[in-house]
């Protein structure tokens, strides 16, 4: 795998290729020794132009844990706050002997910039890009779904035939996008509930239903429920009348959680906006997955580190 | 292209018999015995090994024989095509027991060498042995095997093909003359 930019060109069994070998990684951390040295002498970077304590811990720890070496890298305090371009700093990493950058832009389509552009021959991970998509999450979330849908049995499987919900500000949502594609291309069947408002004027291409009535979609039985931040940071315009409002209407309260089956899981990519878009009682119970997809987060990144830094470097498309 | 077949169905058993009969002897016992097989074939023959050795010792314990994946120890993962992995399941822990790999076929040493680093990482063995089904030489580390089904002098061009019923629907071994396929994954000369 040359670059991990999004979960659209992933297809299945790349995916179910990369869940698997993230079974391996996530048994090396029930060990005393948590550390591989699978890419000694490699040079991971993080280059963060946004702010993300979660997502870059996570690649850090699977970094490190593959023995490479780590260098972060966040915009504020670096020349990137004196107007230095994406192009410059990309010449950097090169100079630095980058294997590979994992970019978190606020720009859609700086993690392909960087790819595609020749500025830097190193493999490019995606840790989030604008409103565009946020591939390792979807895909922790899809590892945490698997392993929470088929236990120690979870290898080579897909997740054919679950149910998965999916509610809130999709409009702004990468997680969202991202796991729209992945869990089509695992077999499952995905649900958007939203308010009109924050769902995109494509949302009818996406292989998704649609659907404006989460009491409707919480009947119904969903095997897992995936709750999405209201990203008010991104919000330049009102969307919804007030947050009260949207929270009686498309939040996880306790009465909705109470009516969910015992075996649905409760998810959320955090930071989590508790009695907003969900309850605590809902976050903290037994089927809230939150802790578990971000200790899968550390799994699943380093199965896409392994697979962008071990093999032959293939040559750029 | 010629390929000789030098081991049957019944001579893998045979040798998987003996050796077997070896680790129980040099053992004493069936008592603090782990079997770990190396990804793919070699799982297969440590399986058959535990089994035999069940039979031997009716009294040793059911969770005998398991797996080592050495895929992320190995040194050569930025020169060939990206491998991977295969589940590691070590039965019990391996402090204080007598660990015996087992793998298909022996050659460089290097596969070997990446078992030692995995093991080191899962516990601290009381002793560490090997077995193979085959050791065709060409050994670039010093490493010898304990318990060897068969010795198969050969020429770093050459291909031996071991061929297990659970994978390859029949047992055999065959060695092929050079050829400018690709060659199997176990007997590709490494830099």
């Amino acid at each position: 795998m040359r670059h991990l930019l999004s979960t659209r060109d992933l297809g299945r069994d790349r995916a179910i290729e990369l869940l698997d070998i993230a079974e391996d990684m996530a048994a090396v951390q029930q060990r005393e020794v948590r550390k591989l040295p699978t890419l000694r002498g490699r040079t991971v970077v993080n280059l963060f132009f946004e702010d993300s304590t979660r997502t870059r811990v996570s690649f850090e720890a699977a970094a490190k844990r593959l023995s490479a070496d780590v260098i972060t890298f966040s915009a504020k305090g670096s020349s990137v706050s004196k107007g230095e371009s994406l192009k410059d700093t990309a010449q950097t990493l090169q100079a630095i002997g980058a294997d590979a950058v994992v970019v978190r832009h606020q720009a859609s389509g700086a993690p392909q910039t960087l790819a595609t552009s020749g500025w830097i021959d190193a493999g490019v991970v995606n840790a989030g890009d604008g409103t565009h998509e946020h591939p390792t999450q979807a895909l922790l979330d899809a590892f945490t779904m698997r392993r929470r849908l088929h236990g120690d049995a979870s290898r080579g499987r897909g997740l054919d035939g679950a149910r998965v919900v999916i509610v809130g500000d999709v409009l702004h949502s990468r997680v969202a996008r991202s796991n729209v594609w992945l869990l089509d291309a695992l077999g499952a069947e995905v649900t958007l509930v939203a308010p009109p408002t924050l769902l995109p004027v494509d949302v009818s291409a996406w292989p998704a239903r649609v659907g404006y009535d989460l009491d409707a979609a919480i009947d119904s039985g969903p095997d897992a429920v995936m709750m999405l931040r209201v990203q008010a940071e991104r919000m330049h315009a009102a969307f919804f009348p007030n947050s009260r409002e949207y929270s009686r209407t498309w939040g996880l309260d306790d009465a909705r959680f109470a009516r969910l089956p015992r075996t649905t899981m409760v998810m959320h990519p955090g930071p989590m906006n508790r009695g907003f878009e969900i309850a605590a009682s809902a976050a903290d119970s037994a089927q809230s997955t939150v802790l578990e997809q971000v200790a899968n987060g550390v799994s699943v990144r380093m199965a896409a580190l392994y697979l962008l830094l071990s093999g032959e470097r293939e040559v750029a498309a | 292209m010629a390929v000789r077949h030098v081991l049957q169905q019944a001579d893998i058993e045979r040798a998987l018999t003996r050796i077997a009969h070896e680790i129980l002897e040099s053992n004493r016992g069936v008592d603090d015995l782990v079997i770990l097989g190396i990804p793919t074939r070699g799982v297969m023959l440590a399986a058959r090994i535990a089994e035999i050795i069940r039979r031997i010792e009716p009294n040793a314990p059911a969770a005998l024989a398991g797996s080592l994946d050495v895929t992320m120890y190995r040194d050569d993962l930025s020169h060939t095509r990206t491998r991977t992995p295969a589940p590691t399941d070590v039965p019990v822990g391996i402090d204080d027991r007598t660990v015996v790999l087992v793998d298909d076929v022996l050659y460089s040493g290097r596969t070997i060498r990446a078992a030692l680093d995995a093991l080191a990482d899962l516990g601290r063995p009381r002793a560490v042995r090997l077995a193979v089904l085959v050791d065709r030489g060409h050994r670039q580390f010093p490493i010898r095997a304990d318990f060897v089904g068969k010795n198969l002098p050969s020429a770093a061009s050459e291909r031996i093909n071991v061929l297990l019923r659970e994978v390859d629907g029949e047992d055999g071994v065959t060695i092929e003359g050079a050829s400018d396929e690709a060659p199997a994954l176990h007997a590709r000369p490494r830099p």
